[in-house]
């Protein structure tokens, strides 16, 4: 199946548009689990914006880092976006040998500057966010890289859009490997993303969180442009874990894109029951959990050579 | 067939890894149970169902004996001495949790250059059970609690019973009998060690054992 550019653009341009709705989505799950009605799915859009019409607002003691690291951060996330092969049997925008490598750097190099923009506020709260977003962002890496290095071995191809796209099964691995690579992939998710139960995206006290206590001394656009990403960062993340899942799945040529929008609609309600149902861990828990990610990322790997 | 094989294979390897990382002994228990039951399965995806002395009786007397009475005797044993938990092993949980990664890796590079009598049916069936026995070596080497080091025994056990169904497709059901009766017994023996131990230590601790007194 050959699709071309404009599909790949429209895809992307919807993923841009339809991103803020996981959240929406998963804030419904949460408050139909604690039996309220909740807040309106498209909230998540109004709250951009409300954020977007208000003015900056920045401490004395900051520098023009503050302004440029949400900006720059949403820059490395939408690149990310457009190397990933969105829909299974579309390429992606961008594709290169090795890309699934930048894909990541591009994330790590969004968290980066995410970071520098919370140390420069000089708050002690924002640099405890930082210094655990770092050791978990970096716990979680091995993990990716073997989840990556067995779509890699499977497909025997270098790029996503060849695994995803021009393989015609692209992983053709057993049943038992799968499950246990999508699990990993899962962890990951829920680490990156700061889902519980690593973090808690509505905590109010900041000595517990990680990823809110860094974007604290942000507000109006800015705080917006980092919400957006935040909700991109998670639709990428839902993306591959959908593109696994249904390329063990068998092609229903035209039901795809609904297949493809009740594996995504899945993935963000499995989400949210697990932020209503399970508590967060302890945060010196948290390392354990990562490289048990990483222990099921290898199993995977090693199991399906 | 063998795909079924394969994920239970490859849930005895979880379980171990689960093992590697717990804090909490009844949950521990719990999975050690639950591994024993796929040790009992384990011949039934192999032969199929089809009535023999080893397609009936030792999945059955391995239910009994690794799925039911081994884990009423640790459960009895940590009720007795009133504790839940392995607070702080020799190796620490997450450090144990990479050392399980490495081992799998290692016995999956023994295991291609291990030059085997006869074919095996799984080609992960060797690894896992390699990486069973060294990951309760490991348990057993690294718990600071002798209930927990008991629990490596039977993981290491477990590894090797797993070794010997997929090296010998029919092992003589005596053996089968005679290994499964030994580990009842040992770990009958080492529930009353334990009780020993708490009575003389008012502690679980092995710690105290390397100590010299009057």
């Amino acid at each position: 199946m050959k699709i071309g550019i404009p599909a790949s653009l429209i895809l992307y341009l919807f993923s841009l548009m339809a991103a803020p709705l996981v959240p929406g989505i998963i804030n419904r799950v949460k408050a139909r689990f604690g039996g309220r009605r909740g807040q309106p799915l498209l909230q998540p859009y109004y709250d951009l914006a409300r954020l977007i019409r208000k003015g900056f607002v920045y401490s004395r003691t900051t520098t023009a880092l503050i302004y440029w690291g949400p900006l720059l951060q949403l820059a490395a996330l939408g690149t990310a976006l457009t190397l990933l092969p969105l829909f299974p049997g579309v390429p992606p925008l961008l594709s290169m040998p090795g890309d699934y490598i930048l894909l990541f750097y591009l994330l790590a190099l969004g968290r980066l500057f995410t970071i520098l923009a919370a140390m420069d506020t000089g708050s002690a709260f924002e640099g405890m966010g930082a210094n655990r977003e770092a050791l978990f962002s970096a716990l979680a890496e091995p993990a990716l890289f073997i989840i990556l290095a067995t779509l890699v071995h499977r497909s025997g191809f270098l790029s996503l859009s060849q695994i995803f796209v021009e393989s015609s099964a692209p992983l053709a691995l057993p049943g038992a490997e799968v499950m246990i690579l999508m699990a990993a992939l899962y962890l990951i998710l829920l680490s990156e993303n700061a889902r519980i139960p690593v973090d808690d995206p509505n905590t109010h006290l900041e000595l517990t969180m990680i990823h809110e206590v860094m974007v604290l001394d942000h507000a109006g656009p800015d705080l917006a442009v980092i919400q957006y990403g935040v909700s991109l960062k998670l639709w990428l993340f839902m993306i591959l874990l959908c593109q696994i899942v249904l390329s063990v799945l068998p092609n229903l040529g035209v039901l795809m894109p609904l297949l493809w929008l009740a594996a995504l609609l899945i993935i963000t309600i499995s989400i949210g029951i697990v932020e209503s149902t399970m508590a967060r861990l302890q945060m010196r828990r948290v390392p354990q959990l990562l490289v048990a990610a990483s222990a099921l990322a290898l199993v995977a790997y090693i199991v399906s050579r | 067939m063998s795909e079924i094989t394969n994920l239970l294979l490859l849930l005895l390897v979880l379980i171990n890894l689960y093992l590697l990382s717990a804090t909490r002994l009844s949950t521990s228990i719990k999975f050690l149970a639950a591994q024993g039951v796929v040790l009992a399965v384990l011949p039934l995806s192999l032969h199929g169902l089809h009535f023999s002395i080893h397609t009936i009786l030792i999945p059955l007397i391995t239910l009994v004996i690794k799925g039911i009475m081994i884990p009423n005797m640790l459960f009895k044993a940590i009720r007795e001495i009133e504790i839940d938990r392995e607070n702080d092993p020799y190796v620490g949980q997450t450090a144990s949790l990479l050392c399980g990664g490495l081992f799998i890796i290692i016995s999956f590079w023994v295991s291609e250059r291990l030059v085997l009598p006869l074919g095996v049916t799984s080609r992960i069936w060797v690894p896992v059970a390699l990486s069973s026995v060294m990951m309760g070596l490991f348990l057993l080497i690294t718990r600071r609690k002798a209930i927990t080091q008991v629990m490596g025994y039977l993981v290491l056990e477990n590894g090797i019973y797993a070794f010997a169904l997929a090296l010998v497709q029919k092992m003589p059901y005596l053996i089968e009998m005679g290994v499964l009766l030994d580990v009842f017994i040992a770990v009958f023996i080492m529930g009353i060690m334990l009780n020993h131990i708490k009575e003389t230590f008012e502690d679980f601790d092995v710690e105290h054992l390397t100590k010299l007194r009057d």
